[in-house]
């Protein structure tokens, strides 16, 4: 029998596909409770979670905050703006202070790469992490392929192309190789700048002009154009960038007729993604924010609650 | 007194001995080299006989690239910490690089490192002074002042040279002197803050990366100021498959230019760092398994003259952090020798060209004594029981510090006794004060 078998979730790199079909099936069911009067179930009562942001992210923080109290856990969230944080304190220090208040899940969102796994590796706690560096952002991984899977009853034989900052982006890094592990067919899409070096080693396609890779295409992920790491190495400017690699109408004709486009937000409009498309019937943006929430009700139950046993696979 | 280092086959480089011989020792030089049963020790002296039966006797080993951290940074490393790790691992001799705080780029800073140095008497400690004042690329410190005082090169290690005008000044002023220069290969800019090498890992782990060709532009530069100016230069660290072609070609063409690796860029490569272990980074990075080759290829053909540690010792202060502010560098002294003879085992190079890279090149690169085995010459020695098993422990290095890579690693081969001047400074389990 299987079992839902990991004390962290650190990266979609760890997860088989057992564990994420198990992850989006659990998100089904929790789906229905959100669709309730009273949003509200006791499963996790007199657990705590704590959430603890060294970056600012508005989006991911509420719906983690969203998930916990749904499943009726006790919710701590500490930011970086948070004195002990500031004043030099590692990130040791800190997972042992946390560790002292005993939690059962901290989550963590933190600008460098591995940061989760060094503090998972000092806390009993499970640790899921919410995004670090330009490594992983594993449950936004999850809630895109959920969404794919709502939407077009499978994940397994899609042809998805991701486009913009692939190099820089830990959502591109996750979807990436969750997808590659459901058996989808993965394009990468952006200036050269911006793919990695060997990329076509996370087992992808690379077609550089976006017009051209998002022909036949099933799913359209854009990735968001970190407007601070406009210094006009990787690109000129947003302009040029918008005219060459931004999703508008023009580009959409070459488009099959039933794709969806995704965004993990927040959007710049006009940037990569023009407001008429990103507001337009194929896209399920704001599908992807209510799928956040019940894929991270999922993932606290099956790391908390869901048991932990021998797993088979 | 006579010490007397009986039956161990003696391996000479530089003079191609390869066989049992009997060493003799008196006021810390060889006396006689004889083969076994000629020699009868006088009844009336003191006698200290080391059966070395079964054992080889080398040059002492010399390590032309550590980093111990005296002034400045004493938590991490002191030149004596660092001279017991060396001693531990064999070494008589080392070159500690001019990175301290203050950076020796005067004659005080040299004055100090040698006094130090001869306070912990244990191996011998050559300074290498900075290129530039305050490693800023900017002006010349004074080669002359700085070689009296003891130093026995200059490098700007840690920081490169980054004008070119500079680096062909310095090239053609340390000529004067007769001073080796010693260059570390990294185009800064190409680095880009990069963390580790750029390649499938890298772009896996969403780390920064450092391409192969910031090392490898540097090495071109420094390949060509040499054709230039006409006088060698000691290219640090080479760590790719590129720079070994280049130094290749370069030493085929007459250019004066030597080289030297690392026990890690032949013994791991990028997939080191897929747990964001902070232990195996460094700069230059881990590469990958074709840079390793051509590492293994360049030692065979005599690309690479010298194998050197580029020991850079650090505390958890900054190594247990997030791997992007994580320090650069890991400790080599205690390995390096294992890790040779790993190569020596697997064919890559025989034991008497492992020992080259380990001491008489080195020696000659840097002009410095010892490096070969001969009568009349200081007794800098080093016994070593090639068959000697044992697995690296984070408790049993000498080093102040312990961030390697190599914890865990079931080692063959080391070294059970190090003698400087005819003085044992270290012997199998146990230290041993040298005055004693
Ligand atoms: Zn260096
Ligand atoms: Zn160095």
């Amino acid at each position: 029998m299987y079992r839902f078998n990991h004390k962290d979730l650190l990266g979609m790199d760890q997860l088989s596909v057992n564990d994420i079909n198990m992850i989006l099936d659990t998100a089904d069911a929790f789906v229905e409770i959100s669709s309730r009067d009273i949003k509200k179930v006791p499963t996790l009562r007199g657990k705590s979670v704590v959430s603890f942001f060294y970056e600012p992210s508005t989006r991911t923080k509420a719906s983690f905050e969203m998930a916990a109290k749904r499943l009726s856990a006790d919710t701590l969230s500490l930011s970086a703006t948070d004195s002990s944080m500031v004043k030099g304190e590692t990130l040791i220090d800190t997972a042992r202070n946390l560790q002292a208040m005993n939690p059962d899940i901290i989550i963590l969102r933190h600008s460098s790469s591995g940061a989760p796994h060094l503090l998972a590796r000092y806390v009993d706690a499970g640790v899921i992490n919410a995004g670090d560096g330009m490594h992983e952002h594993p449950t936004q991984a999850l809630l895109d392929l959920f969404t794919i899977r709502k939407k077009k009853g499978r994940i397994k034989g899609l042809r998805v192309v991701i486009i913009g900052d692939i190099a820089h982006s830990r959502v591109a890094r996750s979807d990436i190789i969750g997808l590659r592990k459901m058996g989808a067919d993965v394009t990468i899409s952006g200036p050269p700048t911006m793919i990695p070096v060997d990329a076509e080693s996370l087992g992808v396609k690379i077609v550089f002009d976006p017009a051209k890779a998002l022909r036949n295409k099933d799913v359209i992920m854009m990735l968001r154009i970190q407007l601070e790491r406009q210094n006009g190495i990787q690109f000129p400017s947003l302009r040029e960038y918008s005219l060459f690699f931004g999703l508008n109408k023009e580009l959409m004709k070459g488009a099959k007729k039933d794709v969806i486009i995704m965004h993990p937000g927040p959007i710049n409009r006009g940037v990569e993604i023009t407001g008429d498309v990103a507001d337009g019937p194929s896209s399920v943006i704001l599908d992807q924010v209510s799928n956040g929430v019940a894929i991270r009700m999922a993932l606290l139950y099956l790391l908390i609650g869901g048991g932990r046993g021998d797993n088979l696979d | 007194m006579i010490t007397w280092i009986k039956g161990g086959e003696v391996i000479d480089p530089r003079s191609g001995t390869k066989r049992t011989l009997d060493i003799v020792i008196q006021k810390g030089k060889i006396e006689r080299l004889l083969p076994p049963g000629n020699f009868s020790p006088p009844g009336d002296i003191d006698l200290k006989i080391i059966d070395a039966s079964g054992m080889i006797v080398t040059p002492g080993l010399i390590d032309m690239h550590v980093h111990f951290r005296e002034p400045g940074e004493e938590y991490k490393e002191t030149i004596a910490t660092g001279s017991q790790a060396a001693a531990a691992g064999g070494f008589t001799a080392v070159a500690c690089m001019p990175n301290t705080n203050p950076i020796n780029d005067s004659r005080s800073v040299t004055d100090f490192i040698l006094e130090r140095a001869r306070k912990a008497n244990l191996t011998r400690v050559y300074p290498v002074a900075a290129i530039s004042r305050g490693l800023r690329s900017e002006s010349l410190t004074e080669f002359g002042d700085l070689k009296q005082a003891g130093a026995v090169a200059v490098s700007d290690d840690g920081r490169p040279v980054t004008s070119s005008e500079l680096m062909r000044r310095a090239i053609e002023y340390a000529r004067f002197f007769n001073l080796p220069v010693i260059s570390h290969c990294e185009d800064l800019d190409l680095s880009n803050k990069g963390v580790m090498h750029e390649g499938t890992i890298s772009t896996r782990l969403g780390l920064r990366g450092v391409p192969a060709a910031s090392e490898e532009i540097m090495v071109v530069r420094e390949i060509l100021l040499a054709k230039l100016t006409g006088y060698p230069v000691h290219i640090a660290h080479v760590s790719t498959e590129g720079s070994v072609t280049f130094i290749k070609q370069a030493k085929e063409e007459g250019v004066p230019v030597t080289a030297e690796t690392a026990p890690h860029y032949f013994s791991l490569d990028h997939t080191a760092l897929t747990d964001f272990d902070t232990n195996a980074k460094m700069r230059p990075p881990l590469r990958e398994p074709k840079d390793v080759e051509a590492i293994k290829r360049g030692l065979s053909q005599g690309v690479i003259d010298v194998i050197a540690t580029d020991h850079a010792p650090h505390s958890p202060l900054e190594k247990d952090v997030e791997f992007d502010n994580a320090a650069f560098g890991i400790i080599g002294l205690e390995t390096a020798l294992s890790l040779t003879l790993a190569l020596v085992r697997d064919g890559v190079i025989d034991l008497p060209t492992a020992i080259a890279k380990l001491s008489y090149n080195p020696a000659s690169i840097l002009s410095v004594k010892g490096g070969f085995i001969e009568e009349g010459k200081e007794a800098d020695l080093t016994v070593i029981d090639l068959n000697s098993e044992y697995v690296v422990q984070k408790e049993g290095f000498k080093s102040k510090s312990h961030n390697s890579p190599f914890i865990g690693w079931k080692m063959t081969g080391r070294a059970i006794l190090t003698m400087v001047g005819g003085r044992i400074v270290w012997e199998s389990n146990e230290q041993r004060n040298p005055d004693s």
